[in-house]
């Protein structure tokens, strides 16, 4: 199996994705030619031409609206935000009309067919407009499906479920991985399920969540306790709408303890989410408060980036904490 | 690829500036008001048999407007958005149109839907939102859509079909389909910025789609002038590079040629196409608004007397493919079904508490079902307090 990184194995999925139906058509902000301003379009124009894989205009509520139409016509519609800071003009065409299209026609018409791709995520020195993590916004609308990879293994296979499911999904691609992430990843055709976290090592004394460039993070972490004893169970939430809150309370009842580690600002962030609901899953089997670690409820910082993020430091001490409560 | 595509040879060496309002933009009308075409017009494709079927239309649409109106005022229904004065946009855009084209409409649209076939029970079951409405009881009146008619469910969200006007007509393109999409849409929604988005990409990607704009001249109590300024929505056509035409929205004969050309156009060079139909929404926003408020009874009697069904009835009697006899028949007839389909469609049962979770996914998601268990267990210890679902499950 090759070794390839997070974006070669996005673009291995949308190439896969275009082969295989010639009704998928991806487009967004200098996705054509130049493939895109971090190459995960590259070569798809020239390969599948310019009907398919194109350029649109800078305004991101019409590439939306576009795709928004694509899709219910019945076309496999890939639209790329080009930094998921910009996707807020497009908001109304996500919430009000990608969200909402299936249940408001009482199921005569619906965008199943869109599949909304955007770097996302800080790490890149690129301050407060190309750093954010807004899965939040989008976690709050019933009817979306937001799902973020953590390894070009899981990007893969979750892209092309995502492209392949019948729901709007919003596909957030953490940007700091792209070159970082290096893994194996089969060069055939596999989906990764939808709705599902992944339990990515097992342990006893407490559950460790993230998604995204965050599971590194953790995992870090959970390595520096477990030279002090402490056993972690790590999870990869994958989706965090709707989100599989069974394995999520199963391994809480089991260690007793959580910590949920975002890039996105603490407050009303979806770590809140997750609190609130395992707190009420599992309040007899808690045995110390979730624990957050989160931005901070600032803009996303450039100098003081660093400071600013939740790091394996702040893990490990908010386990330390946790533990010993 | 470069700025040399717009000024090649046109260097100037004086400063010399374009007026804003110097597109001066022709208004097509066909028909006058006595219902005579103009010696030198260029009729559309029309016989009697399509003559018929749009005036019946347009009288069916007149009808159930005016009862549903006062069905409101009644307390039997919630509300409802009549289109007096300005049918003729709506039911001859469809009528130049082949069945397989789409139909997005905005909301004050339901010529549209009736010339395609949407029944009277459609029309009453989607108004008071019961268990037979073909969008399950979840939108306000008179948000219709129609898969099987080709007719996009409409969303109060005003523009948002604009571009998605676009995407739809790239992917019928894309397919090779003989069909286009016709994408309706007001003055005021012009100002929306999902207008500009879209007519920019539906010139960018060739999309083969008809814009058609009601210009009515208010957009709830905002006049046109406050709305916009340079030579309408038009102009604004031209400026993004779409071929454009301004017609007498009220003239059932010129909205039909120019959208019967329009639709070829869009089919042959798979581009798309502007038509501003000029108009005036003689009755209020919707039954929520009261214009006397802000505008002059004046200004509305003139209007009066551009009355685009009496245009064409005038034109009909002459055509002596209509007669007086027939109209007091159809109305009546049509007055008579509506009262009874209000009957039967407002006892019919409100959707099943079921469908609260359907469609939100194309799978109801762990969540929801457990949800939904709440809500009916909480119904059970409450019965009296929801009396439309409890004992119903």
């Amino acid at each position: 199996m090759a070794k390839i990184n997070l974006l070669q194995a996005i673009n291995g999925a949308l190439d896969i994705a275009m082969a295989d139906n010639d009704r998928t058509v991806c487009f967004g902000e200098d996705v054509g030619h130049f493939g895109g301003v971090f190459r995960a379009t590259s070569g798809l124009q020239e390969k599948y031409g310019k009907a398919r894989c194109f350029n649109s205009p800078l305004v991101e509520q019409g590439i939306i609206g576009f795709a928004n139409g694509l899709a219910a016509q019945g076309s496999v519609a890939i639209a790329e935000i080009q930094f998921a800071d910009y996707i807020f003009p497009a908001f109304d065409q996500i919430v009000n009309e990608a969200a909402k299209f299936r249940y408001r026609s009482g199921n005569q018409f619906n965008v199943g067919k869109l599949t909304i791709r955007s770097p996302y995520g800080g790490g890149i020195a690129g301050g407060l407009y190309h750093s954010q993590s807004p899965e939040a916004y989008f976690a709050h609308t019933p009817g979306l499906k937001v799902v973020i990879p953590r390894n070009p293994y899981q990007a893969k296979g979750l892209l092309l479920a995502s492209i392949r499911d019948d729901n709007p999904v919003i596909f957030f691609e953490p940007k700091r991985l792209y070159r970082a992430s290096v893994g194996e990843v089969p060069e055939e055709d596999y989906q990764l399920p939808l709705g599902k976290a992944e339990v990515i090592q097992t342990g006893t004394d407490i559950t460790l969540l993230a998604w995204g460039a965050q599971m590194e993070i953790i995992e870090k972490a959970a390595q520096m306790v477990s030279n002090e004893g402490i056993s972690c169970e790590v999870i990869d939430l994958r989706t965090i709408l709707p989100w599989d809150i069974e394995t999520i309370s199963n391994s809480v009842m089991k260690t007793g303890r959580l910590l949920i580690s975002q890039e996105a600002p603490l407050t009303a962030g979806f770590a809140s989410e997750i609190a609130a609901t395992i707190q009420s899953e599992c309040f007899l089997h808690l045995e110390s408060p979730i624990a957050r670690v989160c931005g901070l409820d600032t803009p996303y910082p450039l100098a003081l980036e660093k400071e600013y993020v939740s790091d394996h430091l702040k893990v490990y001490e908010a386990i330390i904490k946790t533990v010993n409560f | 690829m470069s700025t040399e595509l717009y000024n090649e040879g046109q260097i100037v060496h004086q400063p010399t500036f374009i007026d804003g309002s110097s597109v001066e933009i022709p208004e097509l009308r066909i028909l006058d008001q006595d219902g005579v075409t103009y010696p030198n017009a260029d009729l559309p494709e029309i016989d009697q048999v399509l003559a018929t079927k749009i005036y019946q239309t347009l009288a069916f649409h007149r009808v159930l407007d005016e009862r549903m109106v006062a069905s409101q005022r009644q307390g039997r229904l919630s509300f409802y958005m009549a289109a007096l004065g300005e049918e003729a946009a709506s039911v001859g855009g469809a009528a130049a149109l082949q069945p397989q084209d789409m139909i997005m409409m905005q909301y004050r649209e339901q010529g549209a839907l009736m010339f395609r076939g949407f029944s009277l029970e459609n029309f009453m079951n989607q108004l008071f939102s019961n268990a037979d409405d073909l969008g399950k009881g979840r939108q306000m009146p008179i948000h219709y859509g129609s898969k099987a008619l080709n007719c996009m469910t409409v969303s109060s969200t005003l523009a948002t079909q604009i571009p998605q006007a676009t995407g739809y007509a790239y992917g019928q393109k894309l397919q090779g389909l003989d069909a286009v999409t016709l994408c309706y849409f007001g003055e005021g929604a012009a100002s929306e910025g999902d207008f500009h988005a879209g007519l920019n990409m539906a010139a960018v990607q060739e999309a083969p789609v008809i814009f058609f704009c009601r210009n009515n001249g208010y957009a709830i109590s905002t006049p046109a002038d406050e709305q916009f300024r340079g030579n309408g929505i038009a102009s604004r056509g031209v400026g993004y590079g779409i071929k454009t035409i301004r017609i007498d929205g009220n003239d059932i004969l010129a909205v039909l040629k120019a959208t019967q050309i329009a639709r070829a156009y869009a089919v042959k060079e798979s581009k798309p196409i502007l038509i501003e139909a000029m108009s005036y929404r003689l009755g209020a926003h919707s039954t929520s608004d009261d214009p006397s408020g802000y505008r002059t009874k004046e200004e509305e009697a003139k209007w009066q007397s551009h009355d685009p069904i009496l245009r064409m009835k005038n034109w009909m009697l002459k055509q002596k493919w209509w007669d007086e006899a027939q109209e007091t028949v159809l109305f009546e007839k049509l007055r008579e079904d509506v009262l009874a389909a209000v009957k039967v469609a407002e006892k019919i049962d409100k959707p099943h508490i079921d469908s609260m979770i359907t469609d939100v996914y194309d799978i109801p998601p762990t969540q929801l079902k457990a949800q939904l268990a709440e809500v009916k267990a909480h119904i059970k210890k409450y019965p009296e307090a929801y009396p439309f679902t409890a004992g119903k499950f």
